[in-house]
């Protein structure tokens, strides 16, 4: 493939912070987006090893709301109190 | 803060059973020292008499790389209670079959005691050791050394929790294939799903080695692998003529108690009608010593249980009645891809695989997942409508057109 994992792993990125706060992305979200932007060059085991390097380089966090979300690294408001 | 100053009266309440007491335990970690104990009960006793809890769940919480295996805890009320502003629960991948030696034990307990308030509750209901109540600050320390230690986190969130399984052949004769080798491979072979998640929802696999279902796993996992066979009981006529004459009424409480009427006993001799078995385990459960389940044995693999949430209580469904159990156990594998598959593309948000499949039927459900429908998904007569024989009905339209 032409494309590389750390080159997805950016798009990934850029697009969580794009929408931070705006929106939440789950896994399958991210890897829906990426196969639109890249077509056939990515697929979702791919977008898998994409997500792993992400979350491993700590650019990305894991959020649990109702469900998982991958988020950009933020003050967590529930820490602060009430 | 010390016993003597602690004024918990509706608690108190609790210890006063012949039970032991959740409340004594945690006295016992704030008598110790435990800070985080002694504002936990105050907190606990407030909430009793307000009304309402003071825990906010979620958020972030997690190690560095993971997205499972925290569950966040925040107070409400952090400056009345700064010692369990957050009190954060990990999940600890369990060994398979819950067996510890007292050393290691002894090692998580120690781990626990350095990092969070040494409250432990084994085992949660996913299966994993649960510790209870630490601060963020503590959670990297806390996991490095469990790694240390060989121990790895277990799941959460929307991901695949930490399989869970009975103690199979370890201790039971009845286990019909290795639910201990079969968990850890599927614990390891599925590392990403269980610490990244990825899914709509959580999804738990619980592996019992046969009906009796030591592990609940027909109404608490979303994938349920239950071992059972597909030959002939065994039978050892000397102990059931044993049992016979050691007072059993083998008419009433084996032949009268099987669900379909299939075992016969002459007084001398028990037959059973194998085709018509459906491997309850009763006759085997009464008769220990006379009847054993048969040799080709495998597992019956049900898919959608889970608790009430939305439309209910819900026991999984029958999606292979026979499948090999064996290493490097593909079939499997490949089918709860499949599942995967479908569910990840299809189901919403908080959608568990068994509602997705009550959403879209069970016959659609089933074509997408590449399963062919056999007479055992029917749960009850006439009240499975979802076998949709499309090729009859192709033919009878075109009679129907031709006439
Ligand atoms: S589920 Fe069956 S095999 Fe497993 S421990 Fe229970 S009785 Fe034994
Ligand atoms: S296992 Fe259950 S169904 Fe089969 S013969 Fe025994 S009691 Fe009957």
């Amino acid at each position: 493939m032409a494309v590389s994992v750390d080159e997805v792993a950016d798009a990934m990125y850029d697009l969580v912070a794009e929408y931070q706060g705006k929106k939440k992305f789950k896994a399958s979200d991210l890897t829906k987006a990426m196969i639109e932007k890249f077509g056939g060059e990515v697929d979702k085991k791919f977008c898998k090893l994409a997500i792993r390097q992400l979350m491993d380089s700590g650019r990305c966090v894991y959020t649990y709301f109702g469900g998982s979300f991958i988020e950009v690294p933020h003050e967590e408001g529930a820490a602060g109190g009430s | 803060m010390a016993d003597s100053q602690r004024s918990t009266p509706l608690l108190d309440e609790l210890k006063e059973g012949p039970w032991p007491s959740f409340v004594t335990q945690i006295e016992e970690m704030a008598d110790e020292g435990k800070e985080s104990c002694g504002q936990l009960l105050e907190l606990l006793e407030r909430s009793y008499n307000e009304k309402i809890g003071h825990w906010k769940h979620g958020g972030i919480v997690g190690v560095m790389g993971y997205g499972g295996g925290v569950i966040g805890r925040y107070s409400d009320v952090q400056d009345e209670y700064p010692a369990i502003a957050h009190f954060h629960t990990i999940r600890v991948n369990q060994p398979q079959g819950w067996f510890y030696t007292s050393d290691s034990l002894r090692t998580i307990c120690d781990i626990w005691d350095r990092h969070g308030s040494g409250l432990t509750n084994m085992h949660g209901s996913t299966g994993d050791i649960i510790l209870l109540g630490t601060t963020t600050d503590e959670l990297e320390p806390t996991f490095a050394e469990l790694t240390q230690n060989d121990f790895d986190l277990g799941g959460s969130g929307s991901d695949m929790r930490t399989p869970s399984c009975c103690v199979g052949p370890a201790r039971c004769e009845w286990a019909c294939y290795d639910t201990l080798a079969l968990t850890q491979e599927l614990t390891m072979h599925w590392q990403d799903e269980l610490h990244r998640p990825a899914f709509p929802y959580k999804f738990k696999i619980k592996n019992s080695g046969c009906a009796n279902d030591c592990v609940a796993s027909i109404a608490r996992a979303d994938l349920s692998i239950i071992g059972t066979w597909r030959d002939q009981i065994r039978i050892d006529q000397d102990e059931v003529r044993a049992c016979a004459e050691n007072g059993m009424n083998i008419e009433r409480d084996i032949c009268g108690n099987c669900p379909t009427k299939c075992i016969e006993w002459d007084g001398n001799e028990m037959t059973i009608d194998d085709s018509n078995c459906v491997k309850c385990m009763h006759c085997i459960n009464a008769m220990p010593k006379a009847l054993r389940p048969g040799t080709d044995t495998g597992a019956c693999i049900l898919l959608g249980a889970k608790a009430p949430i939305v439309e209910g209580a819900q026991l999984s469904s029958v999606i292979v009645p026979f499948m090999k159990i064996e290493e490097p156990y593909d079939e499997l594998k490949d089918l709860i891809e499949r599942i995967w598959d479908f569910w990840g593309e299809h189901g919403k948000n908080r959608e568990r695989v068994g509602e997705l499949m009550q959403r879209v039927g069970l016959g659609n459900f089933l074509e997408e997942i590449e399963v062919e429908p056999v007479p055992q998904m029917v749960a009850y007569p006439r009240d499975n409508p979802y076998v949709f024989y499309e090729e009859y009905y192709e033919e009878d339209d075109e009679e129907d057109d031709e006439e």
